[in-house]
């Protein structure tokens, strides 16, 4: 019997902040559904499973109580964020791999639950993205929701070339930042399909809808308001300068708040508990860091988008940020 | 009331159950109870030196005679607490949860209940150190929980007088209606108490805080001041959360000051005693009564939970057994159910630390779903009262890396058990500062003491070496003295020689004169 106080505890629980978490995803899942048909249901279903069973299996081997952390959901929020990060068509045994490598490799290798360094969902798209260079950026375009197409370019033969298409941010990138780049920002805005009011057609919409769901986890205090105000506030800030100084050059703050994976990454990958810094300063300056890697890397680098690049890069920081911002203890404000 | 009040971070809502116990008023045990068959009363009761037993086995003692002197001044006096025959002197199980003995003094009541004789205190014309010593031998200590010593708080300070004299009736622990229903039927006695040492104190004012959940105690307090008439005293209502009852927090949410961990809280103008020492100093003082009961709360897994007056040596089964507890109670604790301690037995008695005994089941304290790992999720530094990061104390504490675990403040930790509270992984976070905590200590401990063998050893060395030096100076001193000897010998015998042939010389010569003539 329990010989310690306290002896009771409020009733919370690992799985229910990572259930609540699962459910601030469902409303950008239902507009990308709406914009982009069921391809993306798929991938959650391929990534879920392949994360439980990598998670029972590496559990199982590591001789840790299977059904305790089977049930704690912080696999299936790793599967989820793996499906929504990488394109909906992407053959299985490409997202399937890449969770498998998630969680056994980036989560189990390093400790498990709350011991791994690195975000696994991120780490498994930037080995992908070097991997696979092609795959993962196959994009379908707005529109292309035809059901059995999409089933056949997951499971099939990929005859897709004709149902894909340039990101804006690829459209961006090569067309401005690339040696033979000469187009405008307001020209690759007008002439490409795939922009939609702010940002990308559809993909603004379901920004909006992470938008929703993060602020709902920051009303119910899973999430802190800290990194997303730091990674969007920084974003922007930055993307706002830059387009000032040369508009046709540079894209300006909302497109960059609201394209790619930036509302994502606002509120659910800089806001990981695990692999972020967990001071109130070190949760500003880590999420701050990420949104200037996150703009360098999609207006200078050799990638389109540079969440995930960007995420690893601030993971590594973060024993030092925790370090460097330790608040004063009561009674040692003046030291 | 327009006093500006201030915020200490952290803390948390639990449910505070309190209702339950606040229907009945104060019952004094004797009252309503037999007489126990014995008094079982340990002689450390308080924070420092255990007292030495003053009485011996049959001896007869009388209702607060002194049994337990106190040891050195970081100590308290111990008394009987009724009239009767010291049946023993000996180990007794103590009420903590580690289950060791410690010295008591049993005595076996005679029904009398007669009081030794006792007068006022004249305190007022006393000299500070002279009041001091009259509270350490009344055995006054604090009543809040901690059992420190009151006698060592009653001290203005360096500047000669305090600038806040804190009364800390906030009662934040669940289940814990002690101070609140004292100071609903006993408020005189507080005010009295807190006016005392506000003189003593020399404090400029005196702030008596109280969690405004409780305002029937706020309301009567205020009445009680005005009635009395007692200057520089407000009584001050401040927003319920746990731990605001905490010395530290209640100082910082009324006065904005922050006591440092370490440093002495009368170092800053400030001091702290609970509603229910006051009122033990006023008893004291006034009334030359030495402290032998207190009120406690009887709650939880009971029928009647209520609070009583209760005279220390009770057994807390005999307390229990007026509130009936429920068949499927498994457990005492005392305290609350954010810092108590479960009991080794439910026999083990009351002492000035019990301010309630809270009896559980597992329906009604669960045990504990599985511990999971820490995910970093933060929800302990928020909750934290002492702006402390609990996650990482567990890790270094855990990894047994003590001095990281020092450097990120584990001993400015009040184990209040916020962080435990509110932990999403059921991490029994306090255990494994309580474990850092004593690992540190026996450390030191042990550090300490083969620092202690060193410097013996190097002593002993040195003794061995200035004995040898010694020695050897003794020696040769006596070889010189001998040497000399021999050469004044030598000297001797020389002169003796030079005598005997200047003697022959002078016969000669003699002999050669006789010779010439």
């Amino acid at each position: 019997m329990q010989a310690n106080s306290p002896f009771f505890r409020r009733n919370v629980s690992i799985q229910g902040v990572m259930l609540k978490v699962l459910a601030a995803l469902l409303p950008a899942i239902a507009v990308y559904v709406w914009f982009f048909g069921t391809a993306i249901l798929i991938q959650i279903a391929l990534t879920s499973i392949a994360a439980l069973a990598g998670e029972a299996l590496i559990l199982s081997l590591r001789d840790k109580p299977v059904a305790i952390f089977l049930s704690d959901g912080s696999a299936l929020v790793t599967a989820w964020l793996i499906a929504l990060t990488f394109p909906p068509i992407a053959p299985w045994w490409l997202t399937v791999t890449a969770t498998l490598i998630a969680i056994i490799v980036v989560k189990h290798l390093y400790g498990g639950l709350g011991q791994n360094p690195f975000n696994p969902a991120m780490v498994a798209f930037c080995l992908m993205i070097v991997a696979y260079p092609q795959m993962m950026s196959q994009w379908p375009a707005v529109g292309f929701t035809d059901f059995a197409a999409q089933v056949a370019a997951i499971f099939g033969e990929r005859h897709i070339d004709a149902l894909v298409m340039a990101t804006p941010l690829d459209a961006l990138r090569t067309g401005l930042h690339t040696p033979e780049a000469h187009a405008t920002v307001a020209g690759i805005f007008g002439a490409g399909a795939s922009f939609g009011n702010i940002g990308g057609k559809g993909w603004e919409w379901i920004a909006g809808g992470y938008l929703l769901g993060g602020l709902w986890l920051m009303q119910q205090r899973v999430i802190s308001w800290r990194q997303p105000v730091a990674f969007l506030g920084t974003l922007m800030l930055i993307a706002g300068i830059a387009s000032l100084a040369a508009p046709d050059r540079f894209a300006g703050p909302l497109f960059h708040a609201l394209t790619g994976g930036a509302m994502l990454g606002a509120f659910f990958i800089t806001t990981d508990p695990i692999t972020g810094a967990t001071t109130p300063r070190g949760k500003l300056i880590f999420a701050a860091g990420v949104a200037a890697l996150v703009w360098i890397i999609r207006t200078f680098g050799a990638y389109p988008d540079g969440i995930a690049f960007a995420t690893l890069l601030m993971n590594i920081c973060v024993p030092l940020i925790d370090m460097a911002t330790q608040p004063p203890v009561f009674g040692h404000k003046e030291d | 009331m327009s006093r500006r009040l201030f915020n200490f971070n952290g803390g948390v809502k639990p449910p505070y159950n309190k209702e339950a116990s606040l229907g009945e008023a104060i019952a004094d045990f004797f009252a309503v109870a037999p007489m126990p068959a014995e008094f079982v009363i340990p002689l450390h009761q308080s924070v420092g030196g255990p007292p030495h037993p003053l009485v011996k086995a049959g001896e007869t003692v009388k209702k607060g005679q002194l049994i337990g002197g106190p040891d050195g001044n970081v100590s308290s006096a111990v008394h009987a607490s009724t009239s009767g025959r010291v049946k023993a002197v000996e180990m007794r199980l103590m009420p903590h949860t580690s289950g060791l003995s410690a010295l008591c003094v049993v005595i076996e009541p005679d029904g009398k209940d007669e009081w030794i004789d006792h007068a006022p205190v004249p305190w007022r014309s006393m000299s500070p150190g002279e009041v001091r010593d009259a509270l350490r031998d009344a055995g006054v200590v604090g009543l809040g929980g901690a059992v420190f010593p009151s006698h060592l708080k009653v001290n203005p300070g360096k500047q000669g007088h305090l600038d806040t004299l804190v009364i800390n009736g906030a009662e934040c622990e669940p289940f814990i209606t002690c101070d609140d229903m004292q100071m609903r039927q006993r408020p005189d006695g507080i005010i009295k108490g807190a006016a005392i040492l506000r003189d003593l104190t020399q404090a400029k004012q005196v702030l008596i805080g109280i969690e405004d959940n409780k305002p029937e105690a706020v309301a009567i307090m205020r009445a009680a001041v005005d009635r009395l008439q007692a200057e520089r005293i407000e009584i001050v209502a401040v927003p319920t959360r746990y731990p605001a009852g905490g010395a530290k927090q209640l100082i910082r949410v009324l006065t904005g000051i922050e006591v440092a961990h370490g440093k002495r809280s009368t170092d800053y103008g400030v001091q702290c005693f609970n509603t229910g020492t006051a009122h033990a100093i006023h008893d004291a003082l006034e009334l030359g009564r030495p402290m032998i009961s207190r009120i406690l709360t009887v709650a939880g897994n009971v029928d009647r939970p209520r609070n009583f007056e209760v005279r220390f040596g009770t057994p807390m089964n005999d307390v229990v057994a007026l509130c009936g507890a429920r068949p499927d109670s498994d457990r005492y604790i005392m305290g609350g159910p954010m810092m108590g301690y479960r009991m080794p037995a439910e026999t083990v008695p009351v002492v000035k630390a019990t301010n309630c005994i809270l009896v559980g089941s597992k329906a009604m304290f669960p045990p504990p779903p599985p511990e999971m790992p820490c995910i970093r999720c933060g929800e302990c530094a928020k909750a934290c009262p002492s702006d402390l990061a609990p996650f990482e104390l567990f890790w270094f504490s855990r990894a047994k890396i003590f001095g990281k675990a020092q450097e990120y403040h584990l001993f400015d930790c009040i184990e209040c058990g916020c962080c435990a509270y509110v932990c999403p992984a059921n991490i029994p976070l306090v255990d494994y500062y309580r474990f850092a905590k004593s690992e540190i200590w026996a450390r030191e401990n042990e550090k300490s003491a083969a620092d202690t063998a060193r410097e013996r050893y190097e002593f002993r060395l040195a003794r061995e070496e200035r004995d040898k030096l010694e020695k050897a100076a003794r020696l040769a001193a006596k070889a010189a003295e001998t040497k000399a000897k021999l050469a004044e010998q030598q000297a001797d015998s020389a002169a003796k020689k030079d005598l005997i042939a200047a003697a022959a010389a002078r016969v000669a010569d003699a002999e050669n004169k006789t010779n010439a003539s």
